[in-house]
């Protein structure tokens, strides 16, 4: 089983000399090697020995493959007389249980006795199956060779090398309009704008998520979180796409406890302030708010963010603070928005501060 | 080497004369292989050799876990309905009566709460697919640590980790169409990721989804991929394997009367088609048998997807473990807005860094071949402690993998073993960089011990346990020998040296070949050599 | 000594708008409470004191409780969070030191200091309330720190929130009111009393109904759904193979 080492001089690494001849880079001397002992001795189980340890065996299979039988029935059974009370789940607990435990029995059944008879009762011996060289031999190889160069010659395709050449280029672009039909996956107008604005505005009152209810500023007492979703999200057309960049998280703050950038002194209420509930990291609702620490914590992938700092990061993969909602108050004293967001929220994009 | 292997038994075909029931079979089996040459099929395959070992049943739990898989999922789709549209439940699981969600996950409800046998095929069908592709990782385990990948069956290796990606992809499509809050998140996840991709991540979220997330189409696309495509792929694919692994035979472990030219083992009929065709009601029994006992993706808990809430304890299925825990492992503020352009490393470092580790493991045959310049074939399965610096590289790539997947439940290792998420995450980013090479430096130890040992007791035999004392006082423990045919196991094994470089025909030494002799030394310098003929008999020589 | 009577002040404005407005009933009144109050106290100056001050006034080791209600401390005390035993990221529940009329008593001293958020009236506490609105409001409001079956959930630094498995009606009624400790204050403008009916509705449903599809693994999600499957599902199946190939006697 001598093989070169594919080491043509020049082109690869050659191994060592050795006055063993090449078989690839093994280097102990083959006539120093062990030799294979071939096969132990057969031993015999005791079925095989033993008529009565045979019938015993058999008759265990037998049971088994019995066992499965009931298993299977009691399947059926099971499935009629466990049926479901609509609404009452102990129900589905019990008709899921014994009909799963039912099949269980008869599969399992069936597969323990199938190899309880192979092993002890099937014949024991290990057989022996030659290998060939996976390689085809070398006259089947020419003939091979010799068939392409046939199919070659009669049909010109090496020697026609115009039509080889056009056939090419058809075939590769034959299937193109399949992939440019998919086009269509997507509507036509251009993400980047929508995923730019959400449906907050000036004016637009925070309401409670789900119910919609407007909020009072009021009723943000100091530790209080409320979710938040615009006004006539819920009859949006496309609400929850709409909520999937709207959604908001309102607390309040001591002012004092507050540290307020420039140009965002009228984006909070006396200390209540609104975030986009959106992560900056990849989109999950940020929405544990630990209100002692004023951390924000995501639980997808554990940012945190300091609301008492603009809600920058303070742990955690994201980057970018979460954009600041400016709310102040409308005339009736619930909260409004003074605008939408001053950046895109959520995930980053390429985009993004274009 | 030639050897004389005395077959330990001759084929006999007694021919047994037809009783009563056999007249029918005979007929039925001259009446179909006088139409399609059945017997060739036969004559060929029936009394195939399969060699006989546990670890090489991993690959048909794979199988059988698919087939499992086919079966319980048609079941749901006589019942599943693929649609976004929104409908309000007026099924019976009373919280969340009256409640808007689609009709995915309305239908999903119905199956669980509404039809007899049909969360009992849901949760099948789900752990079925949690086994599957970790019986495919676990098979792909052995294949690497037994070297099973090399001449002839590299492109076995391609076409079995293309399936193990597609089960992947399979079972993260499958586990988003109930549209629950545990999947929607994990696709928000997904979508945040897409959308960070440079150039097309818009776009391709957008196109994905049909529009903004969520959307209204993506759990009808995903249908599309995980009853059809993904699954025609993979029986082709399983095709592709199953027809490789006929042709090539299938490997074996050394032994005594085992050889690089033959196979030893079991024939197809009657044993191995017992053993594995019971093997086959065994996997689905224990799926069934976990399924009827152990909840699974109780999306009742979760409730319809909605972008506001969210599950403390969020995970996508383990296999996609890798890959979220890479993203929690990623430290703050790796982000950058280059010329108005937004690039987020913190996504697209674990994207890189995954894609990488998936192309090392599709490529990893044939960088070793490369590096052993080895192009003989092998039939012969190593023993892990025989190729130990492949060994400690598949010890480090676990340790790597583990770490990233461990990384994916940070939350809840720090609720259950009273630590902070954030000394858990720093323990873990730690552990997963420097993991690999403890662990690459401590399994090739282990693996060269472990020759040594062989070595010891192929030359001086296994220590008896009984003492004897010698006519001079002195104690000694007697050895016992090993017969010859365990002696066998112990030294059958190649041994390599490194590649030397040579120059070229111009007389330099490309940087090519530096690499690879480099590397070549990096794999076999240390290295333990099998006993051989000359020691045992010094080694006889020396005792009794 | 200004600060705190300003404090005070304050205090009694918004509380005392803040009962106004809310629809609980309030702490006891009369004879049998000037009673409870003095018991109160005097519990509450040998247990309490010594952190929280001997007006409860507050002291570096511990916040006021002027204002704090009768539910914070049916809650705090009654959960056994207080008095706090061991230092840590937060205080624990463990078994209470006291019977319930200790604690009501103590509930009722704190009360009577400043008005605040009071113990809930039994009819909220009945579990009859909205399941389907209950179980939304609790998944949009609670699961996210609690986790969607009320399996808990981690916090940062060492912080959790804890599993529901447990927790009274009473008690979890108080400690949305309350916000204590890092959990935030769910008054009863963001979540009504009836609301909180229908959360306490649903986590009663939670806490009755085991999981229809068989053990729940601690309601952990893929997480635990996963170990198990490396560990009892390939465990078994491989533990089969060995057996499986093992040449039979």
């Amino acid at each position: 089983m001598s093989q070169q080492d594919g080491a043509d001089p020049g082109t690869a690494v050659e191994r060592v000399e050795s006055e063993v001849p090449s078989t690839g880079i093994a280097v102990v001397d083959e006539s120093d090697r062990l030799e294979n002992p071939g096969f132990p001795p057969f031993r015999p189980r005791i079925s095989d020995v033993d008529p009565e340890k045979d019938r015993q065996n058999s008759r265990r299979v037998s049971w088994l493959f019995l066992a499965s039988i009931v298993g299977s029935v009691f399947a059926i059974v099971a499935y009629i007389v466990f049926p479901i009370e609509l609404g009452n789940l102990g129900s589905v607990r019990l008709n899921t249980l014994f009909l799963g435990l039912g099949i269980t029995l008869g599969l399992l059944g069936i597969g323990f006795g199938a190899v309880h008879w192979s092993k002890t009762l099937m014949d024991g011996h290990d057989l022996v199956e030659s290998r060939h060289p996976t390689r085809g031999s070398d006259a089947t190889r020419a003939r091979a060779a010799e068939i392409f160069t046939l199919g070659n010659e009669e049909s010109g395709f090496t020697r026609r090398k115009m039509i080889r050449n056009t056939l090419i280029g058809a075939l590769v672009v034959s299937p193109l309009p399949a992939v440019v039909i998919f086009r269509d996956l997507a509507p036509a107008a251009d993400p980047v704008p929508l995923l730019k604005h959400t449906l907050w505005a000036e004016g637009v009152r925070l309401t409670r998520d789900p119910s919609g209810v407007p909020i009072r500023a009021s009723d943000v007492t100091l530790g209080s979180v409320f979710h938040v979703i615009p006004e006539g999200l819920n009859e949006s057309e496309d609400r929850l796409e709409e909520k999937a960049k709207a959604a908001v998280l309102l607390v309040r703050l001591r002012p004092g406890d507050l540290n307020v950038s420039p140009g965002r002194e009228d984006w909070n209420f006396r200390g209540i302030v609104a975030y986009s509930k959106i992560c900056t990291h990849v989109g999950c609702p940020v929405a544990l708010y630990e209100q002692q620490t004023h951390h924000l914590l995501c639980p997808c992938h554990q940012s945190q963010f300091d609301m008492t700092n603009q809600a920058k990061v303070i742990f955690g993969p994201a980057k970018r603070p979460l954009p600041q909602l400016p709310i102040t108050v409308d005339d009736e004293g619930y909260l409004i928005a003074r605008s939408d967001f001053l950046e895109p929220v959520g995930p980053s994009f390429w985009e993004r501060s274009l | 080497m030639t050897v004389e292997i005395h077959h330990p038994v001759k084929e006999t075909t007694d021919t047994v004369p037809p009783g009563p029931g056999m007249r029918l079979t005979n007929w039925a089996a001259n009446y179909v292989e006088d139409r399609t040459s059945l017997s060739g099929f036969v004559k060929e395959l029936g009394r195939k050799i399969f060699p006989d070992h546990w670890s090489f049943m991993l690959g048909e739990v794979a199988l059988y876990s698919f087939i499992v898989i086919l079966l319980s999922g048609t079941f749901l789709t006589f019942f599943f309905q693929a649609s976004m549209a929104e409908v309000t439940y007026e099924g019976s699981y009373p919280a969340l009566k009256g409640l808007d969600m689609s009709a995915a996950m309305a239908s999903t409800l119905d199956i669980s709460f509404d039809i007899r046998g049909g969360l009992l095929m849901r949760q099948i069908h789900h752990w079925a697919a949690l086994l599957f592709v970790a019986s495919i990782g676990l098979h792909m385990l052995r294949i690497f640590f037994t070297g099973a990948f090399r001449k002839p069956r590299e492109i076995n290796w391609i076409v079995g980790f293309l399936m193990f990606v597609l089960a992947m992809l399979e079972g993260f499509t499958g586990y988003s169409l109930p549209d629950d809050l545990l999947s929607g998140n994990g696709l928000r996840i997904i979508d945040g990721l897409i959308k960070g991709i440079p150039i097309v991540g818009t776009w391709t979220s957008y196109l994905i989804f049909g529009g903004e997330f969520p959307g209204n189409d993506a759990v009808g696309r995903f249908y599309s991929v995980h009853i059809l495509l993904g699954p025609a792929i993979l029986v082709a694919l399983i095709g592709v394997h199953l027809i490789l692994l006929i042709v090539n035979k299938h490997t074996q472990f050394a032994g005594p009367g085992r050889t690089e030219n033959n196979v030893v083992g079991v024939p197809i009929l009657p044993v191995f088609a017992a053993k594995a065709g019971g093997f086959f009601f065994l996997v689905f029994g224990v799926i069934t048998l976990v399924a009827a006992t152990v909840t699974i993706n109780p999306i009742w808990n979760y409730g319809p997807y909605d972008p506001s809430p969210i599950s403390a304890g969020t995970q996508p299925d383990w296999y996609i473990g890798f890959a979220d825990g890479a993203l929690r492992l990623i430290p703050s503020g790796w982000e950058f807005v280059i010329w108005g352009y937004t690039l987020s490393l913190n996504i697209l470092v674990p994207v890189i860094v995954l894609g990488l580790f998936l192309v090392v493991v599709a490529i990893y045959p044939f960088v070793e071949a490369w590096i052993t310049g080895d192009k003989r074939e092998h039939h012969i399965a190593d023993r892990p402690r025989n190729a130990p610096t492949r060994t400690a590289i598949g010890a480090a790539g676990v340790t790597f993998y583990a770490g990233l997947w461990a990384a994916a439940s940070s939350d809840l290792i720090a609720t259950h073993f009273k630590l902070t998420i954030e000394g858990v995450t720093l323990g873990i980013q730690i552990a997963t960089v420097l993991g690999p090479f403890a662990a690459y430096f401590i399994a090739k130890r282990i693996c060269i011990g472990l020759q040594k040992k062989d070595r010891e007791i192929a030359l001086h035999g296994y220590e008896s346990g009984r003492i004897v004392r010698l006519p001079g006082g002195e104690y000694v423990e007697v050895h016992e020998q090993l017969s010859e045919y365990d002696r066998w196991k112990l030294v059958s094994f190649d041994d390599y040296t490194p590649l030397m470089i040579r120059p070229d025909k111009r007389g330099r030494i490309t940087v090519t070949q530096r690499v690879r002799a480099a590397l070549s030394r990096w794999f076999y310098e240390d290295r333990i050599a099998p006993v051989s003929k000359g020691e045992i008999e010094a080694a006889h020589g020396e005792h009794h | 000594m200004v600060s705190a009577a300003l404090l005070l002040i304050g205090l009694l404005a918004t509380g005392g708008a803040y009962a106004a407005f809310t629809t609980s009933a309030t702490a006891e009144t009369g004879d049998s409470a000037a009673k409870l109050i003095d018991e109160g106290q005097a519990l509450f100056q040998a247990n309490c004191a010594s952190c929280h001050g001997l007006a409860a006034e507050g002291t570096e080791n511990a916040p006021t409780l002027i204002g704090v209600g009768a539910a914070a401390v049916d809650f705090q005390v009654g959960t056994g969070r207080m008095p706090a035993a061991a230092s840590g990221p937060q205080a624990l529940e463990k078994p209470p030191q006291f019977t319930d009329e200790q604690v009501a008593a103590l509930a009722t001293y704190v009360a009577s200091l400043a008005p605040g958020p009071a113990i809930p009236d039994e009819r909220y506490l009945d579990g009859k309330g909205d399941l389907t609105a209950g179980a939304e409001l609790f998944r949009i409001n609670c699961a996210m720190c609690h986790n969607v079956a009320g399996a808990g959930g981690a916090l940062t630094e060492g912080k959790f929130a804890p599993p529901l498995g447990n927790v009274s009606g009473k008690h979890a009624y108080e400690a949305m009111l309350t916000g204590p400790q890092n959990m935030p204050v769910f008054n009863d403008f963001n979540i009504t009393p009836d609301d909180k009916r229908a959360i306490i509705t649903y986590i009663k449903f939670l806490q009755e109904n085991p999981s229809p599809g068989g053990l729940d693994l601690g309601n952990l999600g893929p997480v635990s759904e996963g170990l198990f499957v490396w560990i009892f599902a390939l465990g078994a199946i491989v533990g089969i193979t060995v057996w499986l190939t093992a040449k039979s006697n």
